[in-house]
């Protein structure tokens, strides 16, 4: 796994324990978790650095992700399905597809990710291993980023590597590739660091997930828009980089600003 | 000024306040409305392109800029519940809620009702109704957080997040309609020329402002005063307050 041959490089506490032969997935975790909070509380002379907690965490929620994997595929399916479903709802002319290609593809990642947020903070809520998050030293700030990054990279990346394929389903014109592929790059991180407020907010409600869609996506509009706007722009052979300053203007404001709300949420939702 | 503040943040105090201000807010509302209103309904001159339908803009624009304006107050409200951890704060913002939403429903469908005999279409996707549109999820999705809690202090904390989340978008959403609607589509839609309004229109205009700002005041401290005694039902001032008012 080449994850773990990452992780020698980074802690050889941790390794250690991930190394071996554990297969019972909730002890493995639970050992990460007593491993990073013994850590930081035995190192009290040379506390835990910013970047390694950040790579703990990081760590931790790929392995666990790596052991279910059906979470990694299934939003994906769903992102499949929905864009499968529009030419059989529309019919299949090319050039109808090939116009509405981006709304398209755009809103069926908006709903992947949504899809795919509850699992960021829930089973850490159900396992109380959130709790020990938010009482260790290091700011929330830190882990939190963390784990919306984790997230990202189990559900935005797989989404970015597949959409080529769906936009040659679609007839997307030929000069709108590469701005299609630009704008997820900048734009599914927004999505997951603005769904992650949403999902801190409802995460110790029963029912969350209905009204997770609603808290979420009206604040999904802007980057829906300047994101179909770009391709579209593409496609006529024009300049896009302004579209995409806008979006890459929304990613830093919210990586900046999100994991504050989402540290002021997760306190409130765990009390 | 917090010495003279300070009291309020006591329930008790806030509540025999909201009552003493109430009668004068209904009164001056009440004034102002229904001189505003029948000045803007039959005396005000009739628009000479529009004709008489353009009076549901006396109903319409003020309700659609409250809608705006008690969403910046509560998001005020939610502030100052997080910096200072006022409980009446989390109060007045869950009293403000349904009645910006409100308002905002209210803007949407006077504006569906203006837009039929003048656009030909009840709705359009003009910038102005899609911002107004989101703005109503916005509200809708607060009231659902704020009632999803079974702990009232909670949800207030939480619908607080949320609301002042929604104040820092409030204008990127604002803008980035804009820019797309001017992108997609042009300018179809001529709006009524604000500048271009005479005196004898804009006079009632601003009692019809008033009273309903008036009006918002009143449903706000109506709902504010229940918010107190619910929140506040085992204290032993409301138990006094419940004998008396039954006694009586």
């Amino acid at each position: 796994m080449t994850l773990k041959a990452q992780s020698t490089k980074e802690t050889e506490n941790l390794t250690d324990i991930i190394d071996d032969t554990f297969t019972d997935d909730a002890f493995a975790e639970n050992t990460i978790i007593d491993s990073a909070t013994s850590q930081s509380s035995s190192q009290s002379l040379q506390p835990l650095s910013y970047r390694h907690a950040f790579m703990l965490v990081l760590k931790r929620d790929l392995t666990i992700a790596m052991r279910h994997k059906d979470d990694i595929i299934n939003p994906l399916l769903f992102f499949v399905i929905v864009v499968t479903l529009f030419p059989l709802g529309i019919g299949p002319e090319a050039q109808t597809l090939s116009r509405i290609a981006p709304g398209i593809i755009w809103v069926a990642a908006l709903l992947a990710t949504l899809l795919s947020l509850d699992r960021l903070f829930k089973s850490d809520h159900h396992d109380g291993s959130l709790e020990q998050m938010l009482l260790s030293p290091h700011p929330i700030f830190i882990l939190v980023l963390a784990k919306i990054f984790a997230h990202w990279l189990i559900t935005g990346l797989p989404l970015i590597l597949i959409a080529p394929l769906l936009a040659v389903l679609l007839h997307l014109d030929e000069h709108s590739y590469t701005a299609l592929l630009l704008t997820l790059l900048l734009g599914t991180p927004v999505l997951s660091l603005l769904g992650a407020v949403g999902v801190a907010l409802t995460v110790g409600i029963k029912k969350g997930g209905v009204l997770l869609s609603l808290l979420v996506l009206p604040l999904y509009i802007p980057v829906l828009i300047f994101a179909t706007s770009a391709i579209d722009t593409a496609a006529l052979g024009l300049p896009y980089s302004g579209q995409l300053a806008i979006i890459a203007a929304l990613f830093f404001g919210s990586l900046t600003l999100a994991p504050f709300a989402v540290g002021a949420a997760l306190k409130v939702s765990t009390n | 000024m917090w010495k003279w503040l300070h009291p309020y943040a006591n329930p008790e105090v806030s509540y025999h306040f909201t009552n003493k201000l109430l009668p004068w807010l209904s009164v001056l509302a009440a004034v102002f409305l229904s001189i505003g209103l029948v000045w803007a309904l039959l005396f005000a001159p009739a628009d000479y392109q529009q004709g008489h339908s353009f009076r549901i803009f006396y109903i319409h624009v003020p309700a659609a800029s409250l809608s705006m304006g008690i969403y910046f107050a509560m998001a005020v409200a939610a502030f100052s519940s997080l910096v200072w951890q006022l409980k009446l704060a989390d109060a007045s913002a869950a009293a403000m809620a349904p009645v910006g939403a409100s308002f905002t429903a209210i803007a949407l469908i006077t504006g569906a009702a203006w837009g039929k005999p003048m656009w030909g279409t009840w709705w359009i996707w003009d910038a102005r109704l899609t911002s107004e549109l989101i703005l109503l999820f916005l509200y809708l999705g607060v009231i659902a957080l704020h009632n999803a809690f079974e702990d009232k202090n909670l949800a207030g904390k939480a619908a607080g997040i949320l609301t002042l989340v929604g104040v820092i978008n409030i204008p990127i959403i604002k803008y980035s309609v804009d820019w797309w609607n001017t992108l997609h589509q042009g300018s179809t839609v001529s709006k009524l020329g604000k500048p271009s309004m005479s005196l004898d229109m804009l006079w009632p205009f601003i009692f019809c402002f008033i009273g309903f700002s008036l009006l918002v005041g009143v449903i706000i401290c109506l709902r504010f005063r229940n918010e107190i005694l619910a929140r506040n039902s085992i204290r032993p001032w409301v138990r006094e307050l419940v004998k008396n008012n039954s006694s009586q």
